[in-house]
């Protein structure tokens, strides 16, 4: 209980520190807020005007309550660049990014445990090397360069995959929006010509995004398999004739799988956050995308709710990652 | 023997060990190419970084005159890397130079220091290590408006925080240590304790740290750049380079993955050095 406790007063006063700094960044910007709803010919009694329905002449701790009474209410302002609230722009964009993401971290933890796992057994070796390297360049290269130089070779040349979006125009229309992820939308629809078109499209942004994660997991998974094989249970259990497939996948990997749900949790923020650049280069229509629109706008409401909003998204997926290693390993209890 | 002798030989030994490292050695000579590349762009570089013939050499691909072709300006791009090179180096110098003494003192003074100070610093730092780097970056980058200053200062403003974590450990690990005890005992005040004792104690590590954070440091300056918040045109920087051959991908890809190899080379170097030192310095996480 008392853990409980502590865990949700850490989490409210993380987050209570990502809006003083969404609403600190929105105070150091170097646009009047009043100039840019007044207009430039506004005389200074209009000007005047403005700062006060604004609110900006009362004190900087006056503000921030309201701008955390606004937050609360779900309101992030309005965008310059859509005239729609911010609100309803994220809402309308992020399951895009969730659906991108959710398919990276799939390729990167089904690929990058087994492969983690193989490294380890095979310490020094051929594939151990192979893993090294994989997470050397993945952590070595540009992501959004990357993309590029994969979208011409893939969509281009080879014609492998579909080209920048997330569905071909034909099928625009054609899928109700339930969930807002595309491939389930269409399979719910019944319309398979609309899933497989989805599916094209998402296919090299995924597999981008899961190399990524497949780096990191798949480095993590090898050292944290090295830990637990040299541990006195495998010995033990090699001793007593368990089956050396046992001990490696059911014994060992069980137990390294503790630490790892950290590792995969933090990898999956990770992924939403390195969508930004990867939506760019794929013009994919999620969040990603639209702060990457709002930053080359100076459109500053759409910039701070997108920041805020992946922010807490990150913060939450670190309780997550907190709350999961408790329940899966009794001694931290 | 005595202390000093020691440390040499174990000095020596680690000197050994760090040359026998063929990667970490690899990584090091590609960033002292790196360096002489940037103070030699201007008798290195074959044409004007800034200037181009748009009559004549527009999206000109790879030759014999244009060795990295040209780009939508008719600039030549190998001339633009060489000079980029000198902007990659001051953004990650800068960054590093600003992040690491700003972890420094808040580290050592947290660990120090103990009790609430120590509370509230690393309450702070949690703050900061709990948000997403990048987005963060993004959002701080576009409130100060767009360069090249304003981008270290994003990058800076969200690089400190695993310093911080780091000084504060070393701190509390010396804090309890004999020649420190000496030191109080012989009247020294604290603050001549954390400046002359604590501070130089917790260099090493951080250092090594920092050459860990380079490759990252200059992925997220090149990803300011590609978004057009870190240097502005016509500077030669490799991230807005990339941007720029953005549109011309599908038929002069050159423009674009130039810059990028750019960027990989020498990310990549900073990795096989990070790891290279880490190995001598800290043989237990070499695993």
């Amino acid at each position: 209980m008392k853990t409980a406790l502590r865990f949700a007063l850490g989490t409210a006063l993380t987050l209570l520190g990502l809006l003083a700094v969404t609403f600190f960044i929105g105070r150091v910007v170097p646009i009047d807020p009043a100039l840019a709803v007044a207009g430039d010919r506004a005389t200074e009694a209009q000007l005047a005007a403005v700062r006060e329905s604004l609110g900006m002449n009362r004190p900087l701790v006056v503000q921030f309550g309201r701008y955390l009474r606004d937050v609360a209410h779900g309101d992030l302002g309005q965008s310059i660049l859509t005239a729609n609230p911010v609100s309803e722009d994220i809402a309308r964009v992020f399951p895009a990014t969730l659906e991108l993401a959710t398919a990276g971290i799939a390729i990167g933890v089904v690929l990058g445990v087994p492969l983690g796992v193989w490294a380890a057994l095979r310490r020094g070796r051929a594939v151990d090397q192979a893993v090294r390297v994989t997470g050397l360049l993945g952590y070595s290269m540009p992501i959004f360069w990357l993309g590029m130089m994969a979208l011409v070779l893939f969509y281009v040349r080879l014609g492998w995959v579909a080209g920048p979006g997330r569905i071909d125009l034909a099928y625009y229309y054609a899928v109700p929006r339930v969930t807002g992820l595309l491939v389930v939308d269409g399979l719910l629809a019944g319309n398979f010509a609309a899933v497989r078109s989805a599916l094209a499209h998402l296919a090299l942004p995924a597999v981008l995004l899961g190399y990524f994660s497949l780096a990191y997991v798949s480095r993590m998974t090898r050292s944290f398999m090295l830990a637990e094989l040299k541990k006195e249970y495998v010995t033990a259990a090699r001793g007593r004739g368990v089956s050396e497939a046992r001990v490696v996948w059911r014994h060992a990997l069980r137990n390294a799988a503790v630490p790892l749900v950290t590792v995969v949790a933090l990898s999956y923020a990770g992924l939403l956050e390195g969508s930004v650049l990867t939506e760019t280069v794929f013009s994919w229509p999620g969040l990603g995308q639209y702060i990457t629109n709002a930053l080359q706008n100076a459109d500053m409401n759409a910039v701070l709710g997108g920041t805020l909003v992946v922010g807490s998204v990150f913060i939450v997926f670190n309780l997550i990652a907190d709350l999961l290693y408790r329940v899966l390993d009794p001694r931290v209890r | 023997m005595n202390q000093a002798v020691i440390e040499q030989s174990l000095r020596g030994k680690r000197w050994r060990q760090f040359r026998g490292n063929r990667l970490a050695m690899c990584g090091a000579v590609v960033l002292a190419l790196l360096v002489l590349v940037a103070l030699a762009a201007p008798w290195l570089a074959p044409f004007d970084p800034h200037l181009g013939d748009l009559q004549h050499t527009r999206l000109l691909s790879p030759s014999a005159a244009h060795w990295a072709g040209t780009d939508e300006q008719g600039r030549d791009i190998l001339s633009r890397l060489l000079f980029g090179a000198r902007i990659t180096l001051y953004i990650v110098g800068l960054v590093a130079v600003i992040a690491a003494p700003v972890g420094l003192v808040v580290g050592t003074i947290a660990g120090f220091a103990g009790g609430w100070v120590d509370t509230i610093l690393m309450r702070v730092t949690d703050l900061f290590l709990a948000f997403p780097r990048l987005i963060l970056a993004l959002a701080l980058a576009a409130a100060l408006g767009p360069g090249i200053g304003n981008a270290v200062i994003a990058i800076a403003l969200t690089a400190w925080p695993p310093y911080a974590r780091l000084a504060r450990a070393e701190t509390l690990l010396y804090a309890k240590a004999d020649f420190v005890r000496a030191t109080r005992a012989l009247g020294a005040s604290p603050m001549r304790i954390l400046l002359h004792h604590l501070m130089p104690a917790a260099l090493p590590s951080l250092i090594v740290r920092v050459a860990l954070d380079m490759a990252g440091i200059i992925l997220t300056a090149a990803g300011l750049g590609f978004l057009g918040l870190g240097a502005q045109p016509p500077a030669p920087e490799w991230g807005a380079m990339i941007a720029g051959g953005r549109a011309f991908v599908l038929d002069q890809w050159w423009v674009a993955a130039a810059p990028g190899a750019a960027i990989f080379v020498v990310s990549m170097a900073f990795n096989l050095l990070g790891d290279g030192l880490r190995d001598v310095l800290d043989p237990k996480s070499a695993d």
